[in-house]
């Protein structure tokens, strides 16, 4: 078998690292020298001597409760624990003494009175602390008789009240108090990591238990989000994940990269064989230092979900049943079909559409198969409905498309503005990461029209929340623009050095015309004025200022024009080029940042390049031996209209779901029954594959090789950890599909893809797979000048050169509410599922969330005689769906909420087709929609599910 | 596309540089209808505004002068 470990250190030392002045001490005889504020335990484990424990890890704060860590000190009194005694210089630390065996052994006697012996049975058997533990200080035998315990089920006299069964309500792991040592790891993860605060233990001395919440909660109804680390910090197998219950102990271990939101975590796949046994996330990951979230950590059995099309298939008509093929017969029929398109229709009648899911060489492949094989530009991708304003924003005010900073900044910063995003729920280990910074004293301006869970929740609470108007973010942007340079609060230094005179001369002139002041934007906004005032007044006068903004920021018909308003604000207040602000997008997916990186964009070719530079062209002219077309080519909305128009006849899409994820789907659904050739490259018969002619089975995150960039342009290793299910990796499909069109592609590896990327891309121009593996990841741009990489964009001078600021001049979208639309509904997304729903549905995830629902105000839900869990219909201009109703006060009157993640309920039937007025990026998230109570679902629903059955039929194989 | 969902979007655009300072909006609204629109969407805009361009913003009429002709 091909060797997958990469040997990271993993060794837990103890306590944190700490940063300090030197300190030397000697411990066991061996000088060693730490940092001030390090643990004696961590030092000894710095000089190679590992100290007994079992209530400290190096992943939590120290404890100092299970007494199995006491050391001797010279001097010293008594037997301190190594844990929470600092070091001293001089200190002389004697780790072993026939004393502090004798009480170790002592302490690990008592530990196991309380427990079962029944290593052999347990499913920790190899993988638990106190076994080794127990093993290290040499127990040999116990001396206490039976008496109360809390592993017995049956005592002397029948049951045991102490006892407590199994808690297996949550699907993903289970918790049994039996093998419980009450170390309070798991409560300290749940603190210090998750910051969700689910876990405590009630009870006191022996009575002490481990418990979710309230005492009539499980672990499925309390706050627990599932992220799993308190199953990571267990040492013992109290808390387990049931996937190694029932496989065992996972035997080798493959690092590689999630492929769920755009935080990018580092996970260790721990497999037997090729049988995935747990995913486990990886310390060394500097995405999310050890952290993890219930998708990334639990949610992958999708991969092995029957609802998987492993085999080839074709139609001739989409009113026809599928019928299974070989590879080859699928792709010459595949490729036959788009040659005689564009026979027909001529060379720009066909285009791609490249998956933020997939890998950057196999996005990479399927822009150059419109480019050199097509001869076109058609190609898009997903971004072009989230992050595209972020592309052209943050290119015209820096001159780049990238958030500017690393994770770790967030630890650094102290006011950090999250603007149009939801990181709990869509980007929840970042979240936990902000959420630490927040518990530490740093400030929050939420500026969401809905109290998002950072708003207030479990030991956080936002020092502003600006609970705007959907559809006004640039007038409260450029409000607080009005307050800071009114109030003289801009950072004059900062703009004088790295900005354009001119440029901010006209700004400031804009910003402090009267109109936009937070008094006269109030009614527009909905956010009063003295809140308005304050928010900016914290963030320019309370030091390092980040802004993390989402989707709410640039799905709107001035997307774009928002980007650029954020990118002022931080100019403003000079909060760019260091650590611990910045502007920083939370990609959606996985790999947007990496597929916007690779040239997916119709206008732009890998390194956001314009097509219409000849000296770009030539790059890959001569590379390719083609000619590439100077012509920017359609978005994906582009390509729908033209299909309906009948110039675009064919189209190849990669791990994409446009039916269910575009706006306004009946206009897709139109677009795409006109073309003459839809080939759909996916794990499952997604809702697009129901206007599809060509199957071709997609491969996992699991199935393949290749690379992830991040929301910190960070590029992350994906590693093949079992062999493509369906006989070929999306690029080696992609490949093939190249070939029989004419190509004579020969990738054997997806690093001789990554090679050509780095050849032709500067700021990719020092990436390789040798540096990532030597590295563990790399943050472009990456090239002679910063060889391994930049964490942080921008900090000399704007990679434009100066800073340019961008007159923001609010203008209401067209997309109005009225007498007969009178509510505003904007969307978002849910922790437990992901996008389209197509993996986390196929999952236990469905437990937190089966179906979509309306949040609607109590006032609006009384108005209309909905109560909560109603059925009703949602109708705007567009068209109308029916879902069930949450009446909450988390939503504004006049707002209503809901997400997108069941095909059931197809919530984009209401969006309409605006957009961003720079990239056609929609505007998902302003809707002018009527709410009324419903019997049930539609009759447009219902159309479409017999529709969609109709069209998933697969004939039987001969 | 729909003339009415064209003249929308070319009049989003409009309105946009019409609130930059500076000068020179309509070479500004022409320039990023050349990097962003797709020859067959300039190809059409240029007709509709030969018929009158009705609907249109006085900045996109005004930007026809220097939108590339669409290359075959």
């Amino acid at each position: 078998m091909k060797d997958l470990i990469i040997p990271w250190d993993e060794h837990d030392k103890g306590t944190p690292a700490r940063t300090g002045a030197p300190v030397t001490l000697t411990i066991d005889g061996f000088e060693v020298t730490v940092p001030e504020g390090t643990s004696v335990m961590r030092a000894a484990a710095e000089a190679g001597i590992d100290v007994p424990k079992l209530c400290a890890t190096d992943t939590l704060e120290a404890f100092g409760s299970c007494r199995l860590c006491v050391v001797e000190i010279d001097g010293r009194k008594g037997t301190p624990s190594s844990c929470t005694t600092p070091v001293v210089p001089g200190m002389v630390v004697h780790t072993q003494s026939e004393k502090v065996r004798r009480i170790r052994r002592g302490v690990m006697e008592l530990y196991i009175s309380d427990h079962p012996l029944d290593c052999l049975t347990c499913a920790a058997n190899g993988d638990c602390e106190l076994q080794d533990m127990a093993g290290v200080v040499g127990l040999r035998d116990v001396r206490y008789a039976t008496g109360e315990s809390h592993f017995e089920q049956f005592g002397p006299s029948g049951g045991n009240p102490l006892w407590a069964p199994k808690d297996e309500s949550n699907p993903y792991f289970t918790y049994d108090p039996a093998k419980c040592i009450v170390c309070s790891r798991c409560v300290r993860a749940c603190e210090e990591i998750q910051g969700t605060f689910a876990l405590t233990i009630e009870g006191r001395g022996f009575d002490s238990r481990v418990s979710p919440g309230a005492g009539f909660d499980d672990f499925l109804t309390s706050d627990c989000v599932s992220c799993g680390a308190c199953v990571q910090a267990c040492p013992t197998a109290t808390l387990q994940e049931n996937s190694m219950i029932a496989l065992g102990t996972p035997m080798r271990s493959v690092v590689t990269t999630c492929a769920y939101c755009g935080v990018g975590c580092s996970f260790k796949a721990e497999l037997n064989g090729d049988t995935l046994v747990r995913m486990v996330p990886h310390k060394a990951g500097k995405a999310n230092r050890g952290h993890s979230c219930v998708k990334g950590r639990f949610a992958w059995g999708y991969a092995n979900h029957s609802d998987r099309i492993l085999s080839p298939m074709i139609r001739g008509s989409i009113d026809e049943p599928w019928r299974e093929v070989s590879w080859d017969e699928a792709l010459s029929y595949a490729a036959k079909r788009l040659q005689d398109i564009q026979a027909e229709h001529g060379r720009r009648s066909i285009g791609v559409i490249t998956s933020s899911r997939c890998t950057n060489e196999e996005t990479f492949l399927v822009q150059k198969l419109a480019r050199a094989v097509f001869l076109n530009n058609n190609t898009d991708t997903c971004a072009r409905v989230c992050h595209s304003p972020t592309g052209y924003g943050l290119g015209q005010t820096f001159g780049t498309s990238a958030g500017t900073q690393d994770f770790d900044s967030v630890a650094l910063a102290d006011v950090v503005i999250v603007m149009g995003a939801n990181p709990t729920d869509a980007h929840p280990v970042f979240a936990s990461r902000l959420k630490k910074r927040l518990r530490a004293g740093a400030k929050l301006i939420v500026i969401d029209p809905r109290k998002i869970d950072l708003v207030k929740s479990n030991h956080i609470k936002a020092t502003h929340h600006l609970a705007l108007r959907p559809g006004t973010n640039v007038a409260v942007i450029t409000a607080l623009a009005h307050v800071i340079v009114t109030e003289g609060l801009a950072d004059e230094a900062f703009i004088a050095a790295r900005c354009e005179g001119d440029s901010f001369a006209d700004y400031a002139a804009f910003v402090s015309d009267p109109r936009h002041s937070p008094e006269a934007v109030e009614a527009l906004t909905g956010v009063p004025a003295d809140e308005m005032r304050a928010a900016a007044r914290t963030f320019a006068k309370g030091g390092n200022g980040a802004i993390y903004y989402g989707l709410g920021v640039t799905e709107h018909s001035q997307g774009s024009t928002t980007v650029m308003g954020i990118a002022n604000l931080a100019m403003l207040t000079g909060n760019i080029g260091r650590p611990g602000v910045g502007v920083n997008p939370l990609r959606g997916q996985n790999n947007v940042q990496g597929s916007c990186d690779m040239g997916s964009f119709p206008q732009e070719l890998p390194g956001y390049r314009h097509v219409k530079n000849a000296d770009v062209r030539a790059i890959f002219e001569q590379l390719w031996g083609v000619e590439i077309d100077p012509e920017p080519g359609l978005r994906i909305n582009n390509m729908l209209d033209a299909a309906v128009d009948g110039s675009f006849k064919g189209i190849y899409i990669q791990g994409e779901d446009i039916l269910q994820s575009d706006p306004d789907t009946r206009h897709v659904a139109a677009g795409l029954a006109a073309m003459d050739c839809v080939i759909v490259h996916d794990l499952f018969l997604n809702e697009t594959a129901n206007y599809a002619h060509v199957f071709l089975p997609g491969s996992t995150f699991l199935e393949k090789d290749g690379t992830f960039t991040n929301a910190e342009r960070r590029i992350n290793m994906v590693r093949e950890v079992m062999k493509p299910k369906a006989g070929m990796a999306d690029w080696q499909v992609t490949q093939a599909l190249a070939n029989a069109m004419g190509a004579d592609w020969a990738y054997t590896h997806p690093r001789e893809i990554m090679a050509e990327i780095a050849a032709t891309t500067p700021s990719f121009a020092g990436v390789s797979y040798d540096l990532i593996d030597r590295l563990g990841s790399v943050q472009w741009p990456c090239n002679e000048a910063h060889p391994e990489g930049t964490p942080t964009m921008h900090v000399d001078g704007f990679v434009r050169g100066k800073g340019r600021f961008i007159v923001t001049e609010y203008l209401a979208t067209d997309e109005k509410t009225g007498p007969r639309f009178p509510l505003l509904l904007t969307m978002g997304r849910i922790l437990s599922q992901y996008n389209v729903g197509a993996q986390t549905r196929r999952t236990d995830n469905n437990v937190w969330h089966e179906e979509d629902m309306l949040e609607i105000h109590p006032v609006d839900a009384e108005d209309r005689g909905v109560t909560d869990g109603d059925w009703v219909r949602l109708a705007s201009r567009s068209g109308e769906t029916t879902l069930r109703a949450k009446v909450t006060q988390r939503v504004s009157p006049g707002v209503v909420y809901t997400t997108f993640h069941h095909p059931e309920t197809q919530a984009n039937v209401v969006t309409t087709d605006f957009s961003d007025w720079a990239t056609n990026c929609p505007e998902y998230k302003v809707t002018a929609v009527q709410v009324a109570p419903s019997n049930g679902t539609s009759d447009w629903q219902e159309r479409y599910a017999a529709q969609a059955a109709r069209s998933r039929r697969i004939e039987a194989a001969e | 596309m729909s003339p009415d969902k064209m003249v929308h979007m070319a009049n989003q655009i409009a309105a946009f540089f019409n609130s930059q300072p500076g000068g020179g909006a309509a070479e500004k609204v022409a320039g990023h209808l050349n990097d962003f629109w797709e020859p067959r969407m300039r190809a059409q805009l240029i007709a509709y505004i030969g018929e009158g361009g009705a609907g249109l913003d006085a900045l996109v009429l005004a930007a026809a002068d220097h939108l590339n002709a669409p290359a075959a």
